[in-house]
């Protein structure tokens, strides 16, 4: 027994229960989630060409420089500015000066997340607040649509605008699908904003890539699947009713679905672990309140786009979602009322 | 046999059985010295019945139970009693222990005892002498069995609920025992049914231990209603509410004890181990134990005497790689770390995993970015990302208020928390605290 004294010298490491652990992690999840957008930057990069590659790295170097320089220690590995920017770029129009998406950034860091006490405290999720921010600021930046007709090396717009200035408008603009249905009444057809050949945002187009990419995280378990599936199924019927009673005055519900940033931000921001409800129950009701409001906004609201708002407004909702359906421990009275009542029914 | 049976939630570590699934159990050569703590078990414990220098023979009382919910401690060896006094206790504390030096040469031959025959016996006179034998529940628990078989008066026991599930990775203490001997495990069950006066008793085994199922089936008696049930592979399967809502579908409400919703559960070991009071007469003095994981050269499933020291159970199988770093005692799920490896082995020590650097690196923890992974985990339907919110905010009455008492301290949440946030050992302080704050106020 040459190990006997192996056994006497060995220096024991105590921990608490349980010694085993699942393989995922924070960072895990938040870099798949950076990962899963490569090809929805990539779709964007094909239609708009180097200004989406431009105004996605302005974005996430605001959000990334503000969370290093105010964040805690350590605090960029987890992966969470770089998703905060990445999405709040996908988010802007192509032709966006590149200083205001980097303001965008720096501002859904600096005031959504880390004033609230950074990671896992923030109430809103940060890329919209971001950019809800530019939208008030910089409105006539934030809605000039470049055709997605253009040359693909030129840039779409004034990338390279000097703050404060106004940008010289030399590109070629169009309406968005949303803008064209709300405003003049004309209808795209479902399958152009399928495949992304429309004008819009980075990220308002391709949709059927989105859902494939959102989809993975979704079997990953990186995100609950409840919440996407609730926000299509609600659009779809709630839109749907409206195309039933006057299909000449309401969008159809296929084109409610793809237009606008509905996909990307059922996919990627309602989904924001930290801003969605904790139960799968609350999930359901999240989804339903924001596809709600969603086609609430589109069609009586102002502005032609109602994704941001309805996402944000649920937002501040979530902890009363929380509490509302917080799950019936085992063995409690309600729990054993309840399989009374499903056993009387059988 | 039907489908496997299961509950909702729950999670699935792997298993790491293969290690000792296989590997027949066999006996572990006496060490020099047996150290017997005196409370191996719940409940009070023993009162020791010799002094220093004493000669006993193997399977000699040396240790009185102390009231109803105790059991008395026996000589797992023969030899001198060597000293009565504090040494390390598999818990991590010190606690009251008896050392024994075992006899050099000694056919460990215990003294002629009557057998009883359990048959002519009252249910009375059965429970008596299974607490005679120092006899608890092996699954890790290490509550006294007979207390079990003599419920009060106005409970109505209908069901026995054999525990056969073993949940916990790396372990196959009761996996072998079904295999091996299934039949020890029957006569167990006969005299628990009858001893109960119940009509009906489940074995409920994970799917995972076909050859366990297989030896089970074989043996079946055709004269009880006893019947052979496979259950869906995950943990925490084998905790007692779990495996009673997977085969019987009741609920046990809170504060309550199974026998309350009319079930008995007992794990298949410490049926076995009832079994052989009434074959050989001989109470509880060793046990089977797996002692297993990436750390140790040549896992192994061994008789171990009650009383043998980790070092020497760790040195029968080969000693330590050198990449070992942590030892456990019970699963890794549940079991508690061992500081010192000349803690003994007692009654209630399941096995011994020995894990590496790659299972016990420190992970860094990052805020709960409530994914609510937890609350789809926890078998209990509690919100752990609520609860371990409230423990950081020090706040442990509103923690009571969200039914802290429901948590069993399974470990479900924190071994699926991906911001490694330690949940379970939060509320395992919280539950401490306020047991304290309950005895401070009465």
């Amino acid at each position: 027994m040459s190990e006997t004294s192996h056994v006497g010298d060995l220096q024991l490491q105590l921990r608490a229960s349980p010694h085993l652990k699942a393989p995922d992690s924070t960072p895990k999840i938040m870099w798949n989630v950076v990962g899963s957008l490569v090809p929805v930057i990539a779709a964007a990069t094909w239609f708009f060409g180097p200004s989406a590659l431009l105004v996605l790295a302005s974005a996430a170097a605001g959000a990334v420089l503000t969370e290093r320089a105010f964040g805690q220690a350590g605090s960029l590995a987890d992966g969470s500015a770089a998703i905060t920017g990445l999405l709040l770029g996908l988010t802007l129009p192509p032709g966006v000066p590149l200083w205001i998406a980097f303001v965008g950034g720096a501002f859904g860091i600096g005031f959504g997340k880390l004033v609230f006490g950074g990671l896992g405290q923030n109430v809103f999720n940060p890329a919209l607040l971001g950019r809800a921010f530019l939208q008030a600021a910089f409105p006539a930046a934030m809605t000039t649509w470049p055709a997605a007709t253009t040359e693909w090396a030129q840039l779409r717009g004034d990338n390279f605008a000097f703050p404060f200035t106004t940008p010289s408008v030399d590109a070629v603009t169009e309406a968005t699908p949303l803008g064209l249905i709300k405003f003049e009444s004309t209808s795209t057809n479902p399958w152009s904003l399928m495949i992304g050949a429309t004008g819009g945002s980075l990220g308002e187009t391709a949709g059927l890539l989105i859902l494939v990419c959102g989809g993975y995280l979704a079997v990953r378990n990186y995100l609950n699947w409840r919440i996407p599936v609730s926000i299509f199924l609600t659009v779809a019927a709630f839109s749907g009713l409206l195309f039933a009673l006057d299909s000449t005055r309401f969008a159809s519900p296929l084109f409610a679905l793809f237009s606008g940033g509905l996909i990307l931000g059922a996919m990627y921001m309602a989904t924001d672990m930290v801003t969605s409800p904790v139960t799968n129950a609350g999930a359901w009701i999240f989804g339903i309140g924001i596809g709600f409001l969603v086609i609430l906004i589109r069609t009586w609201g102002g502005l032609p786009e109602g994704v941001m708002y309805a996402i944000l407004l649920m937002n501040a909702l979530v902890p009363f979602i929380n509490r509302a359906t917080q799950p019936t421990p085992y063995g409690s009275p309600g729990r054993t009322a309840k399989r009374a009542a499903r056993e009387a029914e059988a | 046999m039907r489908a496997g049976l299961s509950f909702r939630h729950g999670v699935h570590p792997p298993e790491h059985k293969e290690l000792t699934a296989g590997v027949p159990v066999r006996r572990m050569p006496y060490p020099n010295e047996i150290v017997l703590p005196l409370r191996q078990h719940t409940g009070k414990p023993a009162r020791p019945l010799v002094k220093p220098g004493d000669r006993v023979e193997r399977a000699d009382k040396i240790g009185e139970a102390d009231g109803f919910v105790s059991v008395p401690i026996h000589a797992s060896s023969a030899g001198t009693v060597k000293e009565i006094g504090l040494w390390p206790h598999p818990d991590g504390s010190m606690a009251e222990a008896i050392r024994i030096t075992v006899d050099a040469f000694s056919p460990q031959i215990p003294r002629p005892r009557i057998i009883p025959h359990w048959e002519g016996l009252t249910p009375d006179q059965v429970v008596k002498a299974v607490q005679r034998a120092g006899v608890v529940g092996l699954g890790g628990a290490a509550f006294p069995t007979h207390v079990k078989l003599l419920p009060p008066d106005d409970v109505a026991v209908d069901t026995l609920i054999v525990n056969g599930a073993e949940c916990e990775p790396y372990l196959t203490t009761d996996h072998r025992v079904m295999t091996e001997y299934p039949e020890r495990v029957q006569f167990g069950i006969r005299i628990m049914m009858h001893t109960l006066g119940v009509e009906r008793a489940i074995i409920g085994v994970e799917k995972n231990k076909p050859d366990a199922i297989e030896a089970l089936r074989k043996t079946l008696p055709d004269d009880l209603d006893l019947t052979l049930q496979g259950l869906t592979v995950k943990y925490p399967q084998g905790y007692e509410k779990m495996l009673i809502h997977a085969l019987t579908g009741r609920d046990v409400p809170p504060g309550k004890l199974p026998m309350h919703v009319g079930v008995v559960v007992q794990n298949v070991a410490s049926l076995a181990c009832i079994a052989e009071v009434f074959e050989t007469g001989l109470p509880l003095i060793e046990r089977v134990v797996t002692a297993t994981g990436p750390g140790l050269r040549k896992p192994s499933n061994l008789i171990v005497p009650v009383g043998a020291k980790i070092r020497d159970v760790l040195e029968f199988c080969g000693g330590l790689s050198d990449e070992a770093t942590e030892i456990v005692f019970g699963g890794p799920m549940m079991g508690g770390s061992q500081p010192d490896v000349d803690a003994p082995i007692i009654k209630s020590t399941t096995g011994i995993v020995v894990l590496t650097k790659k299972e016990s690196r420190p992970r860094r923890t990052y805020p709960c970015i409530k994914c609510g992974h937890c609350l789809d985990a926890c078998p209990v339907f509690l919100n752990p990302s609520l609860l371990g919110i409230l423990a950081q905010a020090g706040r442990f009455e509103e923690m009571e208020e969200a039914d802290l008492a429901t948590c069993m301290l399974c470990g479900c949440c924190s071994y699926v928390c991906p911001s490694n946030i330690p949940l379970s050992q939060m509320f395992a302080l919280a539950k401490a605290g306020a047991q304290r704050r309950k005895q401070q106020a009465a």
